[in-house]
């Protein structure tokens, strides 16, 4: 295996037509890592990805793999794997075929070839099907293939475009766990792209959230889960409750806000963490994740907590052994979790601790604090 | 919303790279073989064609005046010359409507599967095979004064005496169905394919009848296919010249443009007029082609029915 | 009755129309199968005028017409003038295709409409300029000029039906044959090649059925020796004094008909031409 010690990228940009669909990327990838890039579509991941792969050529920065600058080379003589979205399988090649190709490209000899296309194979557990062509296959079978072919190279880098969109909602979890465990057993470093934040976390050991062809944060699933540096991440790290807020006063850590539209004249104050320097009069964005809503009934005391949001049940769904909860307060709709199914329609009051309660700056433009360091 | 940098960053980009930018590739050279042929065989032919319609023959420019214009002003003066684009016409515009129109339900029932379809548009095709030469041979056997076609008539009792089907303008309308429909109908038939079936099982379940369905579902997204199709078999039928020939009135009902033409370059050898007759050939022609294509954008501006 | 005829206006409304259209398929069908029988007919008939058949019949006819026209020349010009603009207009047409097909540059559309002009000028117009110009070069009445004349519209042709050929093929194919390490050379022999070949073949034979047909541009610029078939059959029966006798002429038809016909058997076999489009699509889906 053609191993290398680091990946480094330097203000890797791509700008066209005068717009910068990847601008100021700077990411170093370590031998074994498996890195996700997360963002909405036109974020700029995918853009990142086929730079690397030389499929796009880079209009700003360099790509060095230890220290060699590889950027210039053309994606046959870089050495990588690749995973494609829509598969990409050879449709006139047979699955051994398929998977052969790239050794054959190398010159590989015969009975080499043959040894690790059926190894390649046996890993995804495509035996039986080897003689089969594309066309005769399921979507995760292709997708399997297209794993194998790209592995059976043992590349230095394995670059996969949001391999998964494809394939249905359970077919999807079996090849997630398919792929965590090729890449703990063959040890490949993997770039991977996605805008399923589930899938990132339950693969990546390192996160990329981008946005807007910039990194908003980079950091280990943990760190981004716990502690989103903007609400942009918190969104997507299933902070589903981002609201607008006014700061009232900010000390310590900690912020006081007002919610307007939650009823009352000013709305209901709430005090939550402050994230980043907050002054009285800020516009920010409170964010809190549906399960740390605490539901209750209409005469529960705010028991010394951020505060509490009264509204009405407007929709409970049932998800096995919680409910979902949408609360109508005033104009917000809020999303709550509880254990057991309230009234529809009857009146609630939402609280949650103030550590639980994330309060940003609204601007993302703003230059991110990166509290954890690449 | 997006993100722009300052202009102090310097691309790191090579000169390569930002051609690769532009569209600008070694891949591009794959173009050049191409653009050989069509600049040397198309392009400078046709230059050099404009250049003789200005270089009249003393005798051109004796008998219509004009100076380096006397070929023109022969043109459109000669009315045994001129009257033929109103001829070509009377026989280019039917022929093309009537194989587009006849297309479209014969389209709609073949598109369905059923059995011998296969060989039914094999049938449909064969006369592309045949060629105007040997359809305009047939054509003098088969509809003939002796024909077999006016003897069936008369012994059914259906005419008193043979029909007038070739030598005329009637043959040439024939062979122009006969060679033009098959063609229509292909192209018909590819574009109907290319419409998705659930939109008028839609339309079904929204109650529309058949004739709602091909009227606000079909014909609409079928229409710029029909002006590509009538646009295609109007050039065919435009440039007809054996047929005009052989099976029509050549000096009389089917004197065309493209006779006219050659009867001065084969016959005259007069390469400059011959060369303007050409030319104003492919100047009515495009009006016709830019009209039908001006009406279908005006017409319709959504995607193309033929590829989803 | 009613309750039979479940839906309703299948059988009320689609019917006529149906039946409409048989008819005029029938009469169609007549008119064809009528032309060609009477041509073939014609041709192994001894004397035939005002009779349903004629008086007797003799392969003579052939043989004399084989022999007055030199047809195992005429034919051997016209089966190798096609495969060779077939070649060449495949060779020249389909890289130009691909690049129209895969990237934009500037001056793409000057480029289409180049390449769109030819197919849709009548042969004519631009026939008799290039005619001229042939001759001016000393190129009249040859092989080469043939050839070059029938490049004009089949190169276009090949290009116009092998770009949304070539489009419909998704990128990504070519992309992940350079993951793989293929070079550009590779990518087109170990990949797209064999992906096109339906797409080739299709309009290959398009071109060989336009080029054996077409009459207008060969006409121009053949002579003795260059001339195509159909040219010769034109000739047969425009020539002075009435045209050569007629059945001379429909034994010729016949043997241009049997070539080309075993030449469309052959490619049909390959490929269906109205379902050339639906292939793509199903070729599409499948990826």
């Amino acid at each position: 295996m053609s191993a290398f010690e680091s990946l480094e990228l330097r203000g890797v940009g791509r700008r066209f037509g005068g717009v910068d669909a990847l601008a100021g990327l700077d990411l170093t990838i370590r031998a074994g890592e498996f890195v996700a890039l997360l963002g909405p579509s036109g974020c700029g991941k995918s853009t990142a990805l086929n730079c690397l792969a030389g499929l796009l050529p880079l209009t700003h920065g360099e790509i060095l793999l230890d220290g060699r600058r590889i950027d210039t080379l053309p994606p046959e003589r870089r050495g990588f794997g690749m995973v494609f979205q829509s598969y990409a399988l050879f449709p006139h090649l047979s699955v051994e075929k398929n998977v052969a190709f790239g050794l054959q490209m190398q010159g590989v000899p015969r009975a080499e070839t043959d040894r690790r296309v059926r190894a390649a194979i046996e890993l995804v557990k495509l035996g039986e099907h080897a003689r089969k062509l594309p066309g005769q296959l399921s979507g995760g079978q292709q997708q399997r293939v297209a794993i194998a072919r790209a592995v059976v190279l043992e590349p230095s880098l394995v670059l996969m475009d949001e391999p998964l969109s494809n394939l249905d909602a359970k077919l999807r979890l079996d090849m997630r766990t398919e792929i965590r465990r090729l890449h703990q057993s063959l040890g490949l470093t993997t770039i991977y792209v996605t805008h399923d934040q589930e899938e990132a976390l339950s693969l990546a050991d390192r996160l990329v959230v981008m946005r807007e062809g910039r990194v908003q944060q980079v950091g280990t699933p943990d760190e981004l889960y716990e502690s989103p540096t903007s609400w942009y991440v918190a969104d997507f790290m299933g902070y589903r409750n981002i609201l607008p807020a006014t700061v009232v006063s900010a000390s310590g850590g900690e912020a006081v806000v007002e919610l307007p539209g939650t009823g009352g004249a000013d709305g209901v104050r709430l005090t939550g963490r402050a994230v980043g320097a907050l002054r009285a009069g800020d516009s920010v964005r409170v964010a809190v994740r549906p399960e740390d809503f605490v539901v209750a009934g209409p005469g529960a005391a705010a028991d010394g907590g951020a505060g509490a949001i009264g509204g009405a049940v407007a929709v409970v769904e049932y998800h096995g052994r919680e409910h979902a909860v949408s609360v109508q307060a005033g104009d917000v709709m809020l999303h709550a979790r509880s254990a057991t199914p309230p009234v529809v329609g009857g009146a609630v009051r939402l609280t949650a601790p103030v550590e639980r309660v994330l309060v940003f700056p609204e601007s993302l433009d703003a230059p991110v604090p990166q509290e954890v360091a690449a | 919303m997006t993100s722009r940098t300052g202009g102090a960053q310097r691309s790191t980009a090579s000169l390569r790279h930002r051609l690769a930018e532009r569209g600008i590739d070694p891949t591009l050279l794959l173009l050049v073989p191409g653009l050989v042929v069509a600049v040397a065989l198309f392009v400078y032919p046709f230059s050099y064609g404009i250049g003789l319609t200005v270089q009249p023959t003393a005798a051109m420019q004796e008998q219509w005046g004009g100076g380096v214009f006397a070929n023109y002003v022969a043109f459109f003066r000669d009315p045994f010359v001129f009257d033929s684009i109103g001829i070509t016409m009377r026989l280019a515009l039917p022929a093309a409507l009537f194989n587009v129109l006849a297309s479209i339900p014969v389209a709609m029932v073949l598109r369905h599967r059923f059995r011998g379809k296969r060989l039914l548009t094999s049938l449909l095709v064969l006369p592309i095979t045949l060629g105007t030469v040997l359809t305009a041979q047939g054509l003098l056997i088969f509809a003939g004064r002796q024909g077999w076609l006016n003897r069936a008539l008369l012994q059914a009792g259906l005419i008193d005496e043979p029909l007038q089907l070739v030598n005329n303008y009637l043959g040439v309308m024939f062979s122009l169905v006969i060679t033009g429909f098959p063609f229509a109908f292909l192209l018909i038939s590819s574009y109907l394919s290319g419409i998705d079936p659930s939109l008028e099982q839609a339309a079904r379940t929204l109650g529309a009848g058949w004739w709602q369905r091909f009227r606000r579902i079909v014909l609409p997204l079928l229409a710029p296919g029909l002006a590509t199709t009538f646009v295609l078999t109007f050039v065919l039928a435009f440039s007809v010249f054996p047929s005009a020939r052989l099976v029509g009135d050549a000096m009389g009902s089917t004197r065309v443009m493209s006779l006219m033409a050659f009867r001065a370059f084969g016959e005259q050898n007069d390469y400059a007029m011959a060369s303007t007759i050409a030319l104003m050939m492919g100047a009515v022609e495009l009006l016709v082609v830019v009209a039908v294509l001006g009406l279908r954008s005006l017409l319709y501006r959504g995607t193309t029915g033929g590829k989803g | 009755m009613a309750a039979t005829v479940a839906p309703g206006e299948r059988r009320l409304a689609a019917r006529p129309s149906t039946w409409l259209v048989w008819a005029g398929m029938t009469a169609f069908g007549v008119f064809l199968l009528g032309i060609l029988v009477a041509v073939v007919v014609d041709s192994f008939g001894r004397q035939w005028f005002a009779t349903w058949l004629p008086e007797g019949f003799t392969t003579d006819r052939y043989a004399e017409a084989w022999d007055r026209f030199s047809l195992g020349e005429v034919v051997g010009v016209t089966v190798g003038v096609a495969l060779l603009v077939v070649v060449i207009s495949v060779l020249v047409g389909v890289p130009a295709a691909y690049v129209l097909a895969r990237r934009e540059f500037p001056g793409k559309r000057v480029v289409m409409l180049l390449f769109l002009l030819p197919v849709l000028m009548p042969p004519i117009t631009y026939g008799i300029p290039l005619a001229t110009v042939m001759y001016s070069f000393g190129l009249g009445r040859t092989l080469t000029a043939v050839v070059l004349v029938n490049l004009v519209p089949s190169v276009p042709f090949v290009i116009l039906t092998m770009t949304p050929f070539i489009e419909q093929i998704n990128p990504a194919i070519e992309s992940a044959a350079r993951m793989c390490g293929a070079r550009t050379r590779q990518v087109f022999t170990r990949v797209l090649a064999p992906l096109l070949v339906p797409g080739i073949l299709a309009a290959g034979i398009l071109v060989l059925v336009r080029t054996v047909g077409l009459f207008e541009l060969t006409f121009l610029v053949s002579g003795p020796g260059s001339d195509t078939l159909v040219v010769a059959i034109y000739r047969g029966m425009t020539a002075a004094g009435g045209g050569e006798a007629r059945q001379l002429i429909s034994a010729m038809s016949v043997i241009y008909t049997a070539t080309m016909l075993a030449m469309l058997v052959v490619a049909l076999r390959f490929v269906n031409p109205t379902q050339l489009v639906a292939q793509v699509k199903e070729a599409r889906d499948d990826d």
